[in-house]
């Protein structure tokens, strides 16, 4: 499957889907890339005056691009506009702060896929190649 | 292994995974993991993963299935044990 067809079958929509290419992938491990566009809303927010992207949405970009284009990959001709995804468990730590218009790389290997439930370990690095984020998010089929 | 010393094995399995801490006190045979002791699915995953690395036995989809309670469990252990 290529990556602009995984990216096309992605259940998500601007302003919020953070997958800009999928650089590689196969069926232990998914890589990935996203630029934060200075426009997105919650800079306005997150904080006044200073913005910084939200925990919560490095979070989800490392979800959408190394655990959802990752199942989509596995499930394939399974996956349909039918399957409801959920996240289920999110460990992280965050190392470093992610400005406006930071391009972030995120490279996804899969623990297991047993029973509709995939378990990755997934990490964050910036274009100087430094771990910005870091963890371990695990999605199911509900 | 007797039934008792599986249920004692698969308590301590299950513990990390629960959110009612009354109902483990109570953890018996007629334990749902679901409506007692407030399991999701995503973690009756880990549950059934965790088990089956305990019990080094292989747990198929329509084994899964019926592992909801503890007494359908210790049944599943029990055969696949058996059959090793």
């Amino acid at each position: 499957m290529k990556s602009q067809e995984i990216i096309s079958r992605l259940p998500y929509s601007k302003p919020f889907l953070f997958v800009d290419e999928i650089t590689k992938i196969d069926e232990s491990e998914v890589e990935g890339n996203f630029t934060f566009d200075e426009n997105l809303d919650f800079y306005k927010g997150h904080f006044e005056n200073y913005p910084v992207t939200p925990g919560v949405i490095l979070t989800e970009t490392m979800a959408q691009i190394g655990l959802v284009c990752l199942g989509i990959f596995l499930l394939n001709n399974d996956f349909n506009k039918d399957i409801s995804i959920a996240l289920t468990s999110a460990n992280m730590e965050f190392l470093k702060p992610v400005f406006p218009n930071e391009k972030v790389t995120v490279v996804s290997e899969k623990m297991f896929f047993r029973f509709g439930k995939l378990k990755c370990k997934v990490n964050m690095t910036n274009a100087n190649g430094i771990v910005v984020c870091t963890g371990e998010i695990a999605g199911m089929i509900v | 292994m007797n039934r008792e010393e599986t249920l004692v094995q698969l308590r301590n399995i299950v513990k990390p995974y629960i959110n009612n801490e009354e109902a483990f006190e109570n953890f018996t045979e007629n334990t749902d993991f679901i409506t007692d002791l407030n399991i999701n699915s995503a973690n009756l995953v880990d549950i059934i993963l965790d088990v089956e690395d305990y019990f080094k036995i292989h747990i198929d989809n329509e084994s899964m299935e019926k592992m909801v309670d503890v007494k359908s469990t210790l049944e599943i252990i029990e055969t696949k044990l058996a059959k090793k």
